[in-house]
């Protein structure tokens, strides 16, 4: 099983270790760092890397790397997962995920890597059970702490850890009981100079923020779930009912969480909202190009896109740039060569248009490579594939709960090549 | 000092409610400041210390000095204060055993504490001080744990059995605490069930033989119960667990299949891999006619495709493992091709990894799609990418034979582009396309020469090379062009030379009259004024071969040759086989058996897919043929070996034999022979053709035996790619031995990425009573390597260099060579575990490596091993009889006889034979180097291809190995 953690940082340096085994002398972090200095990009080191007595397995998240160490046969995917794990439980804990913080709570990141495994199975990786075990700090809490010398770990035995619903604390108690619920969608699409789509998908999330006392039992339905091609859920779902009815069913976790992702596939067709045309060109012989691109709507469902934003990763061989843009703003960066095209809200009356010219470097030949555009946006009120939530019931509570679903459409890798 | 920045870093960041404070030190003396601290009377006070110095470990400083301070801390009420005790304890108590030995009381007393909380942590955190004298007062608390009334407790104890395992295996056994963990299998609650099952699996990996997850279809039911209620961190062990399950039936089959397929709407993506790896390994027990089949089929696609939306890393391993899912059963995927579609910003990683799985699903329906995304690529920015796109598109070609045209003409549209690499890549993969349709598309050919003056990389200048010569006659200035590159021979690298002289052979026997001069200079080139012996020879079979009979030359040097196979990159089926079964693992993010690199696992089983059962066989359709089990050999033999290298080698061709010559010379059976020839030199060779080779190919003609000396010099290319996979090619290493021993093939016991570029395999043998250890050293490096030397390690029958490592001329890149170093046995003796783990260091001028290997113990069978009959009988009975072993050796077709003969080529010796009832009893004796005797008794059954074999040995941990020779002595 994991045997030990490491964080590093982006230049390399290791800033915590965590053994859970038998110590491991950091000096194993060599094999990485050398595979690091190897990659373009931190984002390039291979996620699994074989030394002669261990195995590294490695995630890069919030500009860090966690390493893991392991020394026998262990599934990587679930290195990996608790990998992701424990840097969503750092950012749950403290707001965010940084070294800063990690080095401002060494003793209690200390902690929860202690409770959060043991001989390196995992023991308590639920959010809920490891806030009732190790409290998150908050001022007031520290401040009291200070004063009455009690400590941020709780003594009871959880119980959520070994009931059969082991994401649910008991006892919960509000004034206010609600249900909100969050369906997100983002379009990965491709698509090629001329507009049309090489690929696209939608990768859904329904994100859930239940606050409601008791026991709560909740049915949530959808008006068209046949549309959904493959659907993960959180362990809370009964899979039998969704199954049979496709209705998920559920004793929901205290606080946020996800309650499911899904994907609608490539062979339904998916509506893209926007469109974009573009052209980056180099003259054959001097040493200057063009670049023109316009952003405007295509399927929006009536909706309005918010949020454009174009980001071009031009060639290397670029000294300058020179554009005007009809609307919002840019930025260039000449170091990375990285060119964001700032648009907001898109008015179809009139097409934001970016357009100027683009200087080589003297003597540089035309760039061999296309750079492609990558969009943002955003489009509030509409999910794109058209899913819709039928209805919330609840049951195994007397109250009245306050109950709410949002929509919203983004771009998730959404690129169009030139 | 590098800490001292650090926590001068740190103190920036001090604020009220951060740990950073803990850091804040002062110049003097920190350790005697917290010293002070530690032992203050006040409460809070002690844990700010306790704090504090935990913080300072964290970041990996040494504060062990205050070890006996902080354990007085640990008698506590307070839970925070105790964990972070115990925390500091279960870092430092191994290097301060004896004051660890002070904390015991606490653990003991807190095993009985009225909350099980505390009982729980105070057995989880004695399980993690790593001191055997701890590990005696462990066991009672632990043996109350496991039965304690609480799940939580009971599944913390159950981690604690797997921890104890790892510090003092036999402690573990003799306690009984196997058993418990076992009974643990069956407890009420889920999560105890998996931890047990957790813990078992860590410690079956580290006792391959001790049965100790035995499934039966009552645990499996358990189990099944326990993986809808359990985490999904116990959902994966369950699963893991179940995998190593053969069901009964097609029946069983298929309802373990529908319980576990929920999990593959699992929002772990660990989870859902571990559910694949089920279904995968049980489909193949269900009929293929059963609509449950098909929709099992339907089923599997979505969950992989989900797995591609997720984070990089985890794409990665779902990419290596779709690769291994889309060989198996390409019917999975083959309608998902777009969700391969590499996108800009993906990491280089998974871009290659997308690639290489669209070609595998590219088919004739899909090829458009394709080939336009695959010429996409070739214009992206990263160079690797780019190479490995274009590459593709040959692939592409040599795949989808209506495709061929297209891909072409892609080809050429990206030559026109002159990108460098881009060209010469393209370059490369059309030579492929001419092996594989000859004769079809030689009109390019003239745009490729356009271009020769562009390539400056071997390969590509030796393809260019290849095509010329090849398609001579239809080329005007081939003479011109191959001229051009003669002037520059010696600044070419090998494979360029090696090219340019088979080129002009070629060119010369299709245009004798025009080329007589040129050849002579390539020859005279290779020959003369060369100092790689590789060169060297192949100029001298060509030259010997020209000047004696050019009807046989032409015939030989122009010979149809092979087309190229379909799939050059195909794992081995009985591999990938393997591999399905390890889906989810390391294993397969490498795609190699968990034997060939994980370390500890020492005699892992092989993982087989379960045969088709009963009514299944008979409905099975003809195209899944070879898909199911046994039929792997067939197909073997039609792949190229190749290291994901589309080229396979280029050298192999000229390699092939005349088409007329009967079956293709024994390659490795030539590596022996081979080596005196090189050195040997020129003399040898042109006196006595037939002598130096004789002995190994026998009865080929004099040509063919100057062909396939060529061999030596390519062990490293045929050899290195494939694992044990390609074990059946050294069926040959045998022969011709004077003993007739057995020796075992050669493998690879040090890949070249475990030491910077040097690969070393070997195997054992004994000859004329001498041991010897034979290795081959092949440097994979772009540097040279010198200094060669080898040690020891102290082993169970003190194996010892008799000699230093004769390695005394410089090994160049790619070179390899062959070493053999006599052994003594009168080293430093150590029982290993295996016995016969041989711990190995190789030390060259780069590095020192280590490595591990198993020798045979046949080894060390001496020659006088014959004992008398009456001592014999005398031993027999001497021995008692719980020093008996008896193996049974499965699927031997000699008689008695014959193994017998075979045997004491291995000094092995029969000593009598009885026959009973058509029984045949042979009786023999074992003496080892270091004197044991081992007796034996084996009863062949005509008709029966069973041996049954009883070893006796009064030092009974020999037999394993003992049995294991004569398996393999029996059966090579």
């Amino acid at each position: 099983m994991i045997n030990s953690l490491f964080l590093i940082n982006p230049s390399g340096e290791i800033f915590l270790e965590k053994h859970w085994k038998s110590v491991v002398s950091r000096s194993v972090c060599d094999y990485f760092l050398e595979a690091k200095e190897k990659a373009l990009e931190p984002e390039d080191v291979p996620p699994v890397i074989h030394t002669p007595h261990h195995y590294l397995i490695s995630i890069y998240r919030d500009k860090l790397f966690f390493l893991s160490v392991i020394q026998t046969e262990v599934p990587p995917l679930f290195v990996i997962e608790f990998l992701h794990r424990v840097a969503e439980m750092i950012q749950d804990y403290f707001g965010e995920c940084s070294e800063t913080v990690v080095k401002d709570h060494m003793v209690m990141v200390y902690e929860l890597l202690e409770e959060m495994l043991d001989n390196g199975f995992p023991l308590a990786t639920e959010s809920n059970v490891l806030k009732e075990m190790i409290r998150p700090p908050t001022i007031l809490r520290s401040v009291v702490n200070t004063l009455t010398g009690t400590s941020n770990v709780g003594d009871t035995l959880l119980t959520g850890q070994l009931s059969t619903i082991p994401w649910r604390r008991a006892g919960v108690r509000y004034t206010n009981n609600e249900a909100y619920f969050d369906v997100v969608e983002e379009i990965d699409a491709i698509l090629d100079q001329s507009g049309t789509t090489v690929f696209a998908e939608i990768q859904g999330v329904v994100e859930a923020c239940v606050k409601l006392s008791g026991m709560p039992d909740l049915t949530l339905s959808f008006m068209n779930p046949r549309l959904l091609d493959d659907v993960s859920f959180h362990p809370c779902v009964r899979y039998k009912l969704w199954e049979s009815e496709r209705v998920l069913s559920f004793i929901p976790p205290d606080g946020n969480f996800t309650l499911m992702t899904y994907h609608v596939n490539a062979q339904n067709l998916v509506a893209i909202p926007v469109y974009v045309k573009q052209s980056i060109s180099f003259f054959e012989c001097g040493s200057d190009g063009r670049l023109d691109v316009t952003v405007g709507p295509k399927q929006t469902m009536g909706k309005t896109v918010e949020g454009v934003m174009v980001t071009v990763h031009l060639p290397k061989t670029i000294l300058s740039i020179n554009l005007t843009a009809t609307q919002g703003s840019y930025t260039y960066d000449n170091g990375t060569k990285l060119l964001v095209w700032d648009i907001g809200k898109l008015n179809p009356q009139k097409l934001p248009n970016l357009r100027g010219s683009l200087s080589l470097q003297a003597g540089a030949p035309k760039p061999e490579e296309n750079p492609s555009l990558n969009i943002d946006l955003k489009i509030q009120q509409l999910a794109i594939s058209g899913l819709k939530v039928n209805r919330l019931d609840m049951f195994g509570e007397k109250y009245k709960p306050f109950k709410g679903v949002k929509y919203i459409t983004k771009a998730g890798k959404f690129q169009v090549r030139t | 000092m590098e800490w001292a920045n650090q926590l001068c870093e740190n103190r920036q960041f001090g604020s009220k409610m951060t740990d950073s404070k803990y850091f804040t030190t002062t110049k003097k003396g920190e350790i005697f400041e917290l010293k002070a601290e530690l032992n203050s009377d006040k409460k809070e006070k002690k844990k700010e210390a306790v704090k504090k110095v935990i913080a300072s470990m964290t970041v990996g400083k040494d504060v062990s000095a205050l070890f006996p301070d902080v354990v007085n801390c640990m008698q506590t009420d307070n839970l925070e204060l105790k964990k972070l005790v115990y925390l500091y304890l279960m870092n430092y108590a191994k290097s301060q055993p004896d004051m660890a030995i002070m904390a015991v009381n606490t653990f003991v007393k807190d095993c009985e504490d009225a909350n099980p909380l505390i009982r729980a942590l105070a057995v989880r955190t004695m399980g993690c001080i790593r001191v055997d004298k701890i590990t005696e007062y462990l066991c009672e608390p632990l043996r109350k744990c496991l039965k304690d009334e609480d799940p939580y407790v009971r599944k913390t104890a159950a981690v604690c059995v797997a921890k104890l395992h790892d510090i003092n295996a036999q402690l573990v056994e003799d306690q009984g605490f196997l058993d418990t963990l076992k009974d643990l299998i069956s407890d009420s609650n889920p999560m105890v069930v998996a931890n047990a099952v957790a813990a078992l699996s860590e410690i079956a990996e580290s006792h391959p033989n001790s049965n100790l997850l035995d499934l039966n279809p009552q645990s499996i039911n358990k189990l099944l119960t326990a993986l809808n209620e359990c985490t999904e961190w116990g959902q994966i062990f369950i699963l893991d667990c179940l995998a190593n399950y053969t069901p009964r039936d097609d029946r069983e089959s298929q309802s373990i299949c529908e319980r576990v397929t929920p999990r593959l709407s699992h929002a772990n993506s660990a989870v859902v891999l571990s559910a694949v790896k089920v279904l995968m390994k049980f489909m193949e027990m269900l009929p293929k006619d059963l609509d449950y089949y098909s929709t099992l089929l339907k089923k599997l696609a979505p969950p992989l495709v989900t797995l591609l939306s997720a984070e990089p890393e985890l794409q990665y391993v779902a990419l290596r493992n779709i690769n291994l899912i889309v060989q198996k059963r390409p019917e999975i995927l083959k309608h998902e091709m777009k969700v391969f579609f590499v996108k800009y910003n993906d990491p280089i990683y998974v871009k290659l990894e997308k690639l290489d799985i669209m070609i595998r699903l590219a088919s004739q329906a899909n090829i458009a799609q394709v080939l336009a995304e695959l010429k996409e690529y070739a214009t992206e920015v990263d160079v690797d990418f780019v190479r490995k796109a274009v590459r593709a598109i040959g692939r592409c070609a040599i795949k989808v034979e209506q495709s061929a045209e297209r891909c072409v003409s892609t080809l050429l549209d990206l030559i026109q582009t002159k990108v460098n690499y881009v060209v010469q890549e393209a370059i490369v993969v059309i030579k492929d396309i001419f092996r594989k349709y000859p004769n079809k598309y030689e009109s390019v050919i003239a745009t490729l020469c356009e271009n020769l003056d562009s390539l400056d990389e071997p390969e590509a200048r030796a393809a260019m090379i290849w095509i010329v010569g090849e398609y001579a006659e239809r080329i005007d200035n081939a003479d011109e062009l191959l001229e051009s590159f003669l002037e520059g021979f010696h600044d070419e690298s090998t494979q360029v030379q090696l090219q340019l002289l088979t080129a002009i052979v070629k060119l010369f026997l299709k245009k004798p009259t025009e080329t007589q001069e040129l050849v002579q200079q390539v020859l005279s080139l290779a020959t003369q004024d060369s100092d790689n012996p590789d060169l060297r020879d192949r100029g001298y079979i060509y030259w010997r071969l020209l000047s004696t009979d050019p009807v046989a030359a032409k015939e030989v040097v122009l010979a149809e040759k092979p087309l190229i196979s379909e799939e050059t990159d195909l794992i081995e089926p009985t591999l990938l086989e393997e591999l399905i079964c390890h889906i989810g693992t390391l294993a397969s993010v490498y795609h190699k058996p968990p034997s060939a690199f994980v370390e500890g696992s020492r005699g892992v089983m092989h993982k087989r897919l379960p045969a088709r059962t009963g009514s299944g066989e008979s409905t099975e359709s003809p195209d899944v043929g070879t898909a199911a089990g046994g039929s792997a050999p067939e197909a073997a033999p039609s792949i190229i070996p190749s290291q994901g290298d589309l080229l396979g080698d280029l050298l192999n061709l000229d390699m092939a034999p005349p088409t007329t010559s009967g079956p293709p010379p024994p390659t490795t059976g030539m590596q022996m022979g081979g080596m005196d020839l090189l050195g040997g030199g020129l003399d040898s060779l042109m006196g006595d053709e037939s002598e130096p080779l004789g002995g190994d190919i026998g009865g080929s003609p004099a040509m063919g035996a100057g062909f396939g000396a060529a061999p030596a010099v390519m062990p490293a290319s045929l050899n290195a790619p494939v694992g044990g996979g390609l074990g059946d090619l050294f069926d040959l290493g045998g022969v011709g031995m004077p003993m007739g021993a057995y020796i075992p093939p050669k493998i690879v016991w040090l890949p070249a990425m475990k030491a910077k570029g040097l690969e070393i395999s070997g195997t054992f043998a004994r000859r004329a009573g001498v041991i010897q250890m034979e290795l081959i050293l092949t440097n994979k490096a772009m540097s040279v390597m010198t200094d060669f030397a080898i040690q020891f390690n102290r082993n169970s029958f003190g194996l010892a260099p008799a000699g230093p490592l004769q390695v005394l001329t410089p090994l160049g890149p790619n070179q390899t060579i062959e070493v053999s170093l006599p052994l003594s046995t009168v080293g430093p003796v150590m029982k290993m575990d295996p016995l016969n783990n041989l711990q190995v260091a190789v030390k060259n001028n780069i590095d020192v490596f280590y490595f591990s290997c198993q020798y045979p113990i046949s080894m060390l069978f001496v020659e006088d091993g014959k004992m008398e009959r009456q001592v014999f009988l005398a031993t027999w009975k001497d021995i008692p009889n719980d020093n008996e072993s008896q193996f049974q050796i499965k699927d031997c077709h000699l008689n008695s006889d014959a193994a017998s003969s075979k045997l004491q080529g291995s000094n092995i010796f029969t000593i009598a034979k009885r026959t009973v009832e058509g029984q045949d009893m042979l009786y023999m004796s074992i003496k080892l180097s270091n004197g044991i005797w081992v007796l034996a008794e084996l009863r062949v059954q005509a008709g029966n291809s069973n041996y049954t074999i009883s070893l006796k040995c009064r030092a009974p941990e020999v037999s394993q190995c003992v049995f294991q020779c004569y398996e393999a002595v029996l059966k090579n």
